[in-house]
């Protein structure tokens, strides 16, 4: 196959593209540029828009011996990334900017522009297995490392683009054995440090990029009871289940820690409240998209609301289009705007966006 | 073998040039050193000083050695700037073409940024050649407060050559020393120092045949120029650092050649180009040929075109894996093609320019490589036009 290898400069899509090399694909490696300044050099924590990242990508790519470009995809991905972060949090809801990039970008621009210039796949560094179902189809499916698992942020690519996606890492036994490949392999970014952060946030200050973008919009911290208990500087700085810098200036008359209940807004209110107060048992989710077919009944599912978190056992069913989710074990900071990855054993089922959570 | 048909960016060394170097290396001697083995290097170095003032029409003493055409072009004019500056603090204003070479626009740039000066981008016509008129209107309301003019004599992604002469003429009349960066004509058009006018012209070694990291100012006897780097005071004072003879002898020897078959190479390459040219018009409607249509107006083995609905990342990536060597012709930072201020000052909207690609034809050009460039073009082109649809597809739903 002729495969486009993305490479961000990390060591996982360094490891990927050489196993995609090893399985004898004609291999090119592409680094995408994502931001408006290229110019940026910043170190320590890493992503995926820097100059460094770029040079260390194209490093990795001679040490391979395939060809090796920059394509700039700079554009879409402020529209469809940057800018829908922007404005998700300004809505009130906190969106996962990672899923985002793979539903808009990468398994969407990268993958089209890839499949017109004759290219017949698009190989990653994420660790996640695509297996055949029964019926042909491509299937996402948990990593062999539950650990490094990202299906997560991967459940939102359709079976389609899944037929052109390839994840050599996903049978990696550790992050450890991807490291000694680099190693072994000659590949210098073997010992470079994982990126953590939003690439286009680099000091990891979300808050401050926030207020940079949408201004001061002062309001008022209230409790459960609509009691002023503080203020704030916008509602964007603030996510459901947030317990640390609420700006509240006195404790709760029980003495227990608050957290973020709820955001709203138009009225500039954030709602905080006890932690039990945060659990939720009942989800609502639009615009889903199926591993396959859509479910025609109630189906079990272990349900999933972050890229790290446990995923919980759950009843999941299409209710006019969206789909309702009631959780048999509850979970706590559950947000509007989150993706919520429904799965089968290891299989992703699908995945949608969180639009409403319930307690009951 | 790949077609290497982007001999603007580099071109091949001379393997006369690539003989001198060796050579060269295997010699021991600081040029400065007063021994004999100084003398002898100091020997190599005045030969081909006059061997290169010989090839662009210059005297021996005018040319300042340095690392390169960007060395050049940032010691021309910012040495021409401050020196205009500090005898007549009024002299702030820079005159450049909208179509310079990076190495011009963002040393006039930095210098807006930091160092006061007011810049007056001089508009160009549809092939890219600087409209006289805005400049003699220009020296006409501002003549006292400008520091120079700098325009290039060939545009490094067009082709198009600049009136350097008659600019020259004007900026002259109203006391204004020129700057003109050379880098793409010297060694592929005639260049004759003395009788363009200029005052300073920078070149480069690695674009006619020489090494890469190897350079020259040709500055204008008793101009006076504030140096950039200091140290050991070579080079008449404006240029310190230790000559790097192996690259300077070859450098000379390169230019030396380049000049004396720049005729028949000129015609050789033409051909070539026009073949190649009409190759890709054939191959493609739509495509528009960018720069001077006049032979007379533009470097001889030049072939700029646009696409229609194409990214030129995309075409550059076909052609690459066709076996086929061009440009998008526009600067890059961190790999990623920009589009091309060139383009957009010669009046083209973003999405024309982002289609472009550059063609530089060269010493080792053949038929066959221009066969192989015109065979390719079209099956690259549709697939880049697919790439382009899949996008607004995307988009649009």
């Amino acid at each position: 196959m002729r495969v486009l290898a993305a490479m961000s400069g990390g060591v996982d899509s360094a490891v990927a593209a050489a196993r995609a090399v090893d399985a004898g694909h004609e291999v090119v490696g592409v680094h995408m540029a994502l931001s408006r300044q290229p110019g940026t050099l910043r170190t320590g924590a890493r992503g995926c828009c820097t100059i460094e990242d770029a040079r260390d990508a194209r490093r990795a790519a001679d040490v391979l011996g395939i060809p090796f470009y920059v394509w700039d995809l700079s554009e879409t991905f402020v529209a469809d990334v940057v800018e829908d972060f922007v404005a998700e949090y300004a809505a009130g809801r906190t969106p996962n900017p990672c899923v985002r990039c793979n539903e808009r970008i990468k398994f969407a621009a990268l993958l089209d522009k890839a499949l017109a210039l004759g290219f017949d796949a698009v190989c990653t560094g994420h660790y996640a297995r695509v297996v055949r179902a029964p019926d042909g189809g491509a299937r996402l499916h948990r990593a062999r490392d539950r650990a490094k698992d990202q299906s997560y942020v991967l459940a939102v690519v359709a079976p389609a683009e899944l037929e052109h996606s390839l994840f050599p890492l996903g049978d990696a036994e550790s992050k450890d054995e991807v490291r000694a490949e680099a190693q072994r392999r000659g590949l210098a970014v073997a010992a470079k440090p994982d990126s953590h952060d939003i690439c286009f946030i680099p000091d990891g200050d979300t808050r401050g990029f926030l207020r940079r973008h949408l201004g001061e919009q002062p309001g008022e911290v209230v409790d459960a009871a609509g009691e002023v208990v503080g203020t704030h500087a916008g509602t964007y700085g603030f996510t459901v289940g947030q317990r640390r810098g609420l700006g509240v200036d006195r404790p709760a008359p029980d003495g227990r820690p608050r957290y973020v209940l709820s955001i709203s807004p138009a009225e500039r209110r954030v709602v905080v409240g006890a932690a039990e107060e945060l659990r939720v048992r009942r989800l609502l989710a639009a615009s889903p998209v199926w591993g396959g077919d859509a479910p025609e009944g109630p189906v079990e599912v272990a349900a999933q609301v972050r890229a790290h978190g446990e995923a919980v056992p759950a009843r999941a069913r299409v209710v006019a289009g969206q789909v309702e989710v009631l959780l048999h074990e509850p979970l706590t900071g559950v947000a509007p705007g989150q993706t919520v990855a429904l799965y089968v054993g290891d299989r992703v089922l699908g995945s949608a966006t969180i639009t409403t959570t319930a307690r009951d | 073998m790949p077609a290497f048909l982007d001999h603007a960016s580099t071109t091949p060394l001379r393997p006369e040039a690539a003989a001198a170097v060796v050579e060269e290396l295997g010699h021991v001697g600081n040029a400065s050193s007063l021994h004999s083995s100084g003398r002898r290097a100091r020997r190599v170095v005045e030969e081909s000083r006059e061997a290169l003032a010989e090839a662009v029409g210059a005297g021996v003493s005018e040319v300042v050695l340095t690392s390169g055409g960007t060395e050049a072009d940032n010691l021309g004019v910012k040495g021409l700037y401050w020196a205009r500056r500090a005898a007549d603090p009024r002299r702030r204003r820079i005159l450049a073409g909208a179509v310079e070479h990076h190495a011009v626009l963002d040393v006039v740039e930095w210098l807006a940024e930091h160092e006061g000066a007011e810049v007056t981008w001089l508009p160009v016509d549809t092939v890219g050649r600087v409209d006289l008129d805005a400049l003699a209107a220009v020296l006409a309301e501002h003549a006292d407060e400008v520091a120079l003019l700098t325009l290039m004599w060939a545009n490094n992604e067009v082709g198009t050559l600049q009136p350097v002469q008659r600019a020259a003429e004007l900026a002259h009349a109203a006391g204004v020393p020129v700057h003109t960066d050379a880098v793409q004509a010297v060694g592929h058009v005639p260049v004759d120092f003395a009788a363009s006018g200029a005052d300073s012209l920078a070149l480069s070694a690695h674009k006619f045949g020489g090494p890469v990291g190897a350079g020259a100012l040709v500055l204008r006897r008793g101009l006076d120029l504030v140096a950039v780097q200091h140290g050991g005071g070579q080079e008449r004072g404006v240029r310190s650092g230790t000559l790097d003879v192996p690259s300077v002898r070859g450098m000379a020897v390169a230019a030396a050649a380049a000049v004396a078959e720049l005729g028949s190479e000129a015609r050789r390459l033409g051909a070539l180009r026009d073949e190649l040219v009409a190759g890709l018009l054939d191959a493609v409607p739509g495509v528009v040929v960018r720069g001077d249509p006049d032979p007379a107006g533009r470097l001889p083995g030049h072939a700029h075109v646009t696409v229609p609905d194409c990214e030129g990342d995309s075409l550059l990536y076909l052609l690459d894996a066709r076996g086929v060597e061009c440009s998008t012709g526009s600067a890059c930072q961190a790999g990623v093609p920009r589009p091309s201020h060139v383009l957009l000052a010669m009046g083209l909207d973003p999405l024309e320019a982002r289609g472009a690609l550059r063609f530089s034809l060269g010493r080792t050009t053949t038929a066959a490589d221009v066969e192989a460039a015109v065979a390719a073009f079209a099956p690259a082109v549709e697939r880049a036009q697919r790439a382009t649809r899949a996008a607004r597809t995307r988009r649009a739903s």
